[in-house]
């Protein structure tokens, strides 16, 4: 993965530019020694590394604004970072930028109940923002897999799902404002506890723009009453094709689970070698969860039961405890662990229309053997957001190359049967040089335009999102505000 | 009147353009500064292009008539989760409102609060910018991260930023049954508490509304029907404190009552001018109060529908405010001296601007009708 070459110009000016940023901010908030600047050199993509020239870790939204005015000053390029949990390389520094880290500004601003809102820094973790409105009952709904670690700001940036947006939406749809600091300095408000735009949806373009406009440094986040309770069951079939069709079924019937999680046998396979969670050997493993009071689930779990049995299940187990409920998740929730175990993994993310399920794992399958790489599915299916892990040997000379062009043809695959490079992970650099498969060079042209508009100098995660190529221009002049 | 017949028409007519267009879909919805111009119809751009049930996405048109998209949802058991406002009776206008038309001005309706607005919803776009060159974005699955989302800030933009020609939705399942639960006589205040309390609860409300001129405050449940029945059980108990509940069971009755308070059947047909504010629920009652008007409250009071005499300057009674006021229903003269859209912070306003001036660069694109 090609990066640009660092300006010269900034790595020798960086004496001048720490000391302006020192001058200005606690001298606790400015990294710049080389050993320590190392910790920021890659987020969770840690296939690729780079110290960037110097961290700055703000604590308020001021000394984000004092961050970035002195920064555009210098024309130093800067790396937001939430954290460093991204699976894209959004966070990936380049040597002449400086990594504003936002993990201090992790402080609950405010909750609402009557209104449903929470208003936190963005530098606070998914998980703890249900965390503090967990004794009301509450939550917060988007649930990325990496929410123990994963920022808001991460999540903002890249438009986090998760296992539940079948029903709850993903970031987007749970966000109602920020303030965020553009790269000149500036603070705006733009949302709040109300809903919808006055005028055009600026919320809806920063949100999944991957810290490419602007650091969001404060957010209001909608929460919901947890459901009464939920329950899963499990069900596994001796075909991808038909456990596609069930999943069909299910939503065809009316029924919106809060999830459906597919696994195929050597994901199983895995996962049971590793946890053991009783799972059948079998082709495919659904998992499909419903909410409600214990009437409701037994209504819509019956429904979807009468659906998975016409279908001629292996192995059909509905959770008649809290206890069977958490070993059916067990082995899904230690799916990428499991992997981990047995193999280095690349974890891809593109999404694809239900209908195609069954199309694209066959190919994914014909590919896996033509590469020599092994390849286990687990992923959201109501949703068609795939998560094929690549299984390759890190140490081996030329197998992360070689992953990486399977990779890359698996997410054309996806784009070719009308699906798209990334459901809820990001472009990051992961992605960058894919984007022409799915866009027209114009399409790109329009979405470098809102760029030019936030962060005409073109210093915000510049080499992020858009092939190098199509930005070169932009990132080595700028383009006139 | 300009009426391409397909999207490389629309791109060559506005290419071509010479002078600024008044972009229409069904023309039900003239909301807006009036804009001056050839009027650019995408009425002909029609059809419904794919629907897959099994994936609950849905791709259509922009001039495809919203009945023909629900019609063809609802024959498959599902429907648009954002409940779209139809606003010919409040508007007094006739004509088929389009698909294209409900993207452009972002329209939900009470189920916004649950299910979310058209924004939310809207999958993909594909539409021809202000040079006439055709974009898209997004697409035809409901979880797509790749790139910067033009589909939110397309929804809402009343074709200022570009001219839609196709539109692709998330859809839902359409409920088996819905339930209507009232309480007559509450004031504002308390209204809005019993509502913030409804839509606390775990029971999934999916409309609260409270109407002043009638007394009554309502809220809704949908989905199977023995889900319902429990829901509203156990919601008729939560709100026992705030007073006597009654419970309208019958499917028909309680999409009529809704479908009037979706339209804002109380101010149809009335004298004067209908402004439209978004503001945190509680704040609701109090912000009303500043109005002087007649008004009605969705979003569990976060919605207010205002009826005051026409030409009134109704943000000069609100004064500051967190959230923002639409001038929804008004004469020409009135929507040219007031601006119906809410002005933005000078922050704001320049990124809106830049942006205009990005994907519109000759400003023919509706010029003035969002305001600059």
């Amino acid at each position: 993965m090609e990066m640009p070459a660092p300006d010269t110009g900034i790595l020798s000016r960086k004496d001048r530019i720490v000391a302006r940023l020192a001058a200005e901010l606690p001298s606790a908030a400015v990294i710049h020694d080389e050993a320590e600047v190392r910790a920021y050199e890659c987020d969770a993509l840690t296939a690729y590394k780079c110290p960037p020239l110097a961290v700055v870790l703000p604590a308020s939204t001021e000394e984000v604004a004092t961050a970035l005015r002195i920064c555009h000053a210098e024309g130093v390029p800067v790396v937001p970072r939430g954290s460093g949990t991204s699976l894209a390389g959004g966070a990936l520094p380049t040597a002449d930028s400086v990594i504003l880290g936002v993990a201090r500004l992790n402080r609950v601003l405010e909750t609402d109940y009557d209104n449903r809102f929470i208003r936190v820094q963005s530098g606070r973790t998914n998980l703890s923002v249900t965390g503090a409105v967990e004794q009301e009952d509450f939550f917060y709904a988007p649930d990325p897999s990496s929410q123990l670690a994963c920022a808001i700001a991460g999540n903002i940036a890249m438009n986090s799902g998760g296992a539940h947006c079948l029903k709850y939406g993903v970031t987007t749809n749970n966000l109602l404002g920020v303030t965020m600091v553009t790269m000149e300095g500036e603070v705006l408000e733009i949302g709040g506890a109300h809903l919808d735009a006055a005028g055009y949806d600026l919320l809806g373009v920063i949100c999944g723009s991957e810290g490419q406009l602007g650091v969001v440094t404060e957010a209001t986040l909608r929460i919901l009453r947890k459901p009464e309770g939920a329950r899963p069951v499990l069900m596994g079939y001796d075909s991808n094709e038909v456990a596609g069709q069930v999943v069909s079924d299910i939503i065809k019937a009316g029924v919106l689970p809060v999830a459906i999680e597919f696994m195929d046998r050597p994901c199983i396979e895995a996962t049971e070698a590793f946890a053991k969670a009783g799972y059948p050997m079998c082709e495919a493993l659904l998992i499909v969860e419903v909410e409600g009071s214990d009437a409701e689930i037994d209504e819509q779990l019956g429904l979807i039961m009468q659906i998975a049995r016409k279908h001629n299940p292996v192995e059909l187990r509905e959770a008649q405890s809290e206890d069977e409920a958490k070993r059916i998740w067990l082995g899904r929730k230690s799916a990428f662990g499991a992997m981990g175990q047995i193999n280095d993994y690349m974890c891809l993310d593109g999404t694809i229309p239900v209908s195609e399920l069954p199309y694209v794992l066959k190919r994914i399958g014909e590919m896996s053997k033509d590469y020599g790489l092994g390849v286990a599915n687990v992923f959201h299916a109501g949703d068609g957001n795939m998560h094929p892990l690549i299984l390759f040997d890190a140490n081996k000379p030329g197998d992360l190359e070689l992953c990486e062009a399977f990779g890359a043809d698996i997410l054309k695959l996806c784009v070719e049967v009308g699906g798209c490079l990334t459901g809820e992970h990001g472009v990051g650099i992961e992605k960058r040089d894919l984007m022409t498969t799915q866009f027209a060079p114009e399409d790109l042209e329009a979405q470098m335009k809102v760029k030019d508009v936030f962060d005409p100098a073109w210093l915000l995660n510049p080499a992020k999102v858009f092939p190098l190529e199509a930005s070169r221009l932009r990132r080595e002049s700028g383009v006139a505000a | 009147m300009l009426s391409p017949a397909t999207e490389a028409e629309l791109s060559d007519i506005v290419a071509g353009a010479k002078a600024p267009l008044r972009v229409m879909g069904g023309g039900t919805r003239p909301v807006g500064r009036p804009v001056e111009g050839e009027v650019l119809s995408v009425a002909s751009l029609s059809g419904i292009g794919l629907y897959e049930p099994g994936a609950l996405t849905i791709v259509a048109k922009a001039g495809t008539p919203l009945a023909e998209v629900e019609a063809a949802l609802a024959a498959e058991g599902q429907r648009l989760p954002f409940e779209p406002m139809d606003h010919r009776a409040l508007l007094g206008t006739e004509g088929e409102p389009t698909i294209g038309g409900v993207v452009a001005a972002n329209v939900s309706g009470p189920r916004r609060i649950q299910a979310g607005a058209a924004r939310d919803s809207l999958i993909g776009v594909r539409f021809v910018d202000g040079s006439g060159t055709i974009l898209k974005n997004g697409g035809r699955v409901m979880k797509n991260v790749t790139g910067y989302d033009l589909v939110k800030l397309m929804a809402g933009s009343w074709g200022t930023l570009g001219v839609l020609s196709e539109v692709a939705f998330k859809v839902l399942p359409a409920p088996e049954a819905a339930a209507a639960l009232s309480i007559e006589g509450l004031s504002a205040l308390q209204a809005v508490e019993a509502m913030a309390t409804a839509l606390g609860s775990p029971f999934e409300v999916t409309g609260a509304a409270h109407l002043p001129a009638e007394g009554r405050t309502m809220l809704r449940i949908e989905g199977f029907a023995a889900s319902v029945a429990y829901r509203a059980g156990r919601l008729s108990e939560l709100m026992g404190s705030f007073g006597t509940v009654s419970v309208e069971e019958d499917g028909k009755r309680v999409s009529e009552a809704w479908r009037a308070v979706r339209d804002v059947n109380a101010f149809a047909g009335r004298d004067g001018d209908v402004w439209r504010i978004s503001v945190a629920p509680s704040d609701g009652p109090e912000i009303a109060a500043r109005t002087g008007g007649e008004v009605m409250y969705d979003w569990g009071g976060g919605l207010i529908w205002v009826l005051v005499p026409e030409g009134t300057d109704l943000r000069a009674r609100l004064g500051a405010f967190a959230g923002h006021a639409t001038l929804i229903r008004a004469s020409e003269e009135t929507r040219t001296r007031i601006a119906p859209f809410q002005p933005e912070p000078a922050p704001l306003a320049r990124l809106s601007g830049g942006l205009r001036q990005k994907f519109d660069p000759r400003g023919i694109l509706n010029p003035g009708l969002m305001g600059a």
